[in-house]
């Protein structure tokens, strides 16, 4: 009995820890939600009332009004959509190759692209800017997806796991008559599953969360992805709290959805992204 | 080798026994072969030497072509767009440039300039000065919640979403988000404060603690990625070793120093990297929570790079600073690499 309550004890050390510290990390995210129901003179009345006395949809019927919200979210699923359908397609290409197959000027490529993942982004926004602004990609939704087409990280992750892999099942298609090509798409694909579920989640947070790269390539609001969107609608209705956090709840709630929904391929991501380099 | 020769009329089958050697050249022709062509003057139909050397270079040309066709477009998108821009703008940092007229070639002066310009200097301490508040914090705190994390006890699933789900929210909503939190009048931060009859503060619009408060969002948001990477590496401490040492009768403190923190100094070195390399480049955030304010208190290297380009057409002087952080995070990243390696951390 005494172990038992030891035991307990030992627990809820554990809780007063971890208990305050959970709803202070959830607090914001609470009142983000919280605001964006609560009218504007709930929220600027003095003391200020966190939770709204009534459900106050305005926010939300203001801010689809006064800004082509749809707009830029189907802009930032065309963005994301775009770049996690390349990533998957190349960077498991690309990893294959480093994994598998054997070709001339190999080591050299590979050595140059894991040698690429020390180069900071931000680094490259000035050069990169001019590059978009030749290839006529400036104020094109083009400029939010190009640099999330592949990335170094995609490639290494498959190709890592692909050498994980055992050859058998592959050599076994080569003697059934299957092409290179063949064992890849018949063969391989289908086991690295887990592989491109977890390089999915990874393009998805980056590309659906970059601001870098639509800041300094789009002008356009009607070109705008929600996170530009985002910080231009700041700018303007920067008194309007209820409605700003309504576009925040917007822009924030496909991700935390998802997160909800598979929580443990987010988190499987960010483990493995753990162990880039 | 030899089972390599013997069915070596199989296209495919013999693919694979080159594999299986290695990167090894193609098999030789056997003696048979090589006396067929002492002969001289097969015809390339018959199998004989001259056929054999021929298929083998096309094997070796179309498996070159397989490979380049996988390996190609990944490796030029990457290359066009990592070091292909790198390159240039080493070039163009060393020009005068706003964009329009025709760059003047200046040799090293934007980077002399640097050294005396009182904006720059500015923003490299507030960087450091993030990078100093940050990077212990979040590996003291990651590790701590690790630990606190990896065990079987109830609500131990809600703990986990809450402290994580702040890794999905993007920059710009999160500064959002702060400036609603920490705003002087009808923020949450100082209404607890009236609450517990504390004086207001300014947060961020106050000169000396927008920075101390932005890297408090920071490590709001970036939290969960050291506790996660942690978490990992705890789950890879074999429980043979921790109970080992509870049999020698090692308490809490003693299992924790040493076995489980000598196991997590490589992925310690890593995090550590990892998050110096990420705060270095703090923009974002800064961008959209104080816009490098007030009156420049806030201002970081990658806000600086971004004013002097994008607003002031300085392309030159922007890129120049821009590999200023490029060196200085490079040598970070090696000289802790290096020391792990002294010490003897097996970090990758």
């Amino acid at each position: 009995m005494s172990r038992l309550s030891h035991t307990i004890s030992r627990a809820s050390r554990w809780h007063l820890l971890l208990m305050p510290l959970s709803l202070l990390f959830l607090l914001p995210l609470v009142q983000m939600v919280l605001a964006s129901f609560t009218s504007n003179a709930d929220i600027n009345r003095f003391p200020p009332r966190f939770i709204p006395s009534a459900l106050h949809i305005g926010g939300y019927v203001r801010l689809f009004r006064d800004a082509p919200v749809a707009r830029w979210m189907l802009n930032s699923v065309i963005v994301s959509g775009t770049a996690i359908v390349s990533h998957l397609i190349l960077c498991s290409l690309g990893g294959y190759a480093y994994a598998r197959l054997s070709f001339r000027g190999r080591t050299v490529a590979f050595v140059t692209l894991v040698a690429t993942i020390m180069i900071p982004t931000q680094m490259l926004m000035i050069p990169t800017y001019f590059m978009f602004s030749d290839l006529g990609l400036i104020n094109t939704l083009g400029a939010a997806f190009v640099p999330f087409l592949t990335s170094a990280f995609g490639v290494f992750l498959m190709r890592q796991f692909f050498l994980s892999l055992p050859k058998d099942l592959e050599e076994a298609g080569r003697i059934d008559g299957l092409t290179t090509f063949g064992v890849f798409f018949r063969i391989v694909l289908p086991l690295a599953r887990p592989a491109l579920a977890t390089l999915a989640v990874f393009t998805l947070l980056n590309s659906w969360n970059d601001l870098l790269w639509p800041l300094i390539a789009i002008n356009d609001p009607s070109k705008f992805t929600i996170q530009l969107g985002l910080i231009n609608f700041q700018g303007a209705h920067h008194i309007d709290w209820q409605e700003l956090m309504a576009c925040n709840v917007v822009a924030t709630a496909p991700l935390i959805l998802g997160f909800l929904i598979a929580q443990r391929q987010f988190v499987q991501t960010m483990s493995m992204s753990g162990i880039k380099g | 080798m030899k089972h390599g020769i013997l069915i070596s009329d199989h296209d495919k089958a013999e693919a694979v026994t080159w594999r299986r050697a290695g990167r090894e050249s193609p098999p030789r022709p056997g003696p048979r072969q090589a006396h067929d062509h002492h002969d001289g003057r097969v015809p390339l139909s018959r199998p004989g030497a001259d056929g054999r050397k021929w298929t083998a270079r096309r094997r070796r040309v179309v498996a070159n072509l397989t490979g380049w066709s996988f390996a190609a477009p990944a490796t030029l998108i990457i290359v066009g767009l990592t070091l292909f821009p790198a390159a240039w703008a080493f070039l163009i940092s060393r020009e005068h440039w706003n964009g329009l007229t025709p760059a003047r070639q200046i040799g090293w002066d934007n980077y002399r300039q640097m050294l005396h310009d009182p904006d720059f200097k500015s923003a490299v301490n507030h960087t450091v000065l993030f990078t100093v508040l940050y990077v212990p914090v979040v590996l003291a705190l990651g590790m701590f919640l690790a630990i606190a994390l990896n065990r079987k006890i109830r609500f131990i699933a809600f703990y986990r979403t809450a402290l994580f789900m702040p890794l999905v929210v993007s920059a710009a909503a999160t500064g959002i988000l702060a400036n609603f939190v920490f705003d002087q009048q009808f923020g949450l931060a100082n209404n607890v404060l009236r609450v517990l009859h504390l004086p207001r503060q300014g947060f961020l619009a106050d000169r000396h603690e927008a920075i101390w408060v932005i890297a408090l969002i920071y490590l709001w948001i970036n939290l969960a990625f050291s506790v996660i990477v942690y978490l990992a590496a705890l789950q890879d401490i074999p429980t043979e070793c921790l109970e080992a040492a509870r049999m020698d009768g090692a308490n809490r403190w003693q299992q924790f120093r040493h076995v489980i923190l000598p196991s997590l100094a490589p992925v310690t070195v890593f995090v550590g990297v990892w998050n110096t390399i990420s705060v270095l480049q703090i923009f974002e955030l800064v961008l959209t929570t104080t816009h490098g304010g007030p009156l420049g208190a806030s201002q970081t290297i990658v806000f600086f790079i971004y004013n002097q380009a994008f607003n002031l057409s300085r392309y030159g002087y922007g890129s120049a600073a821009a590999y200023v952080l490029f060196g200085a995070t490079l040598i970070i990243s090696l000289g802790l690499f290096a020391y792990a390696r002294r010490s003897k951390i097996e970090a990758f």
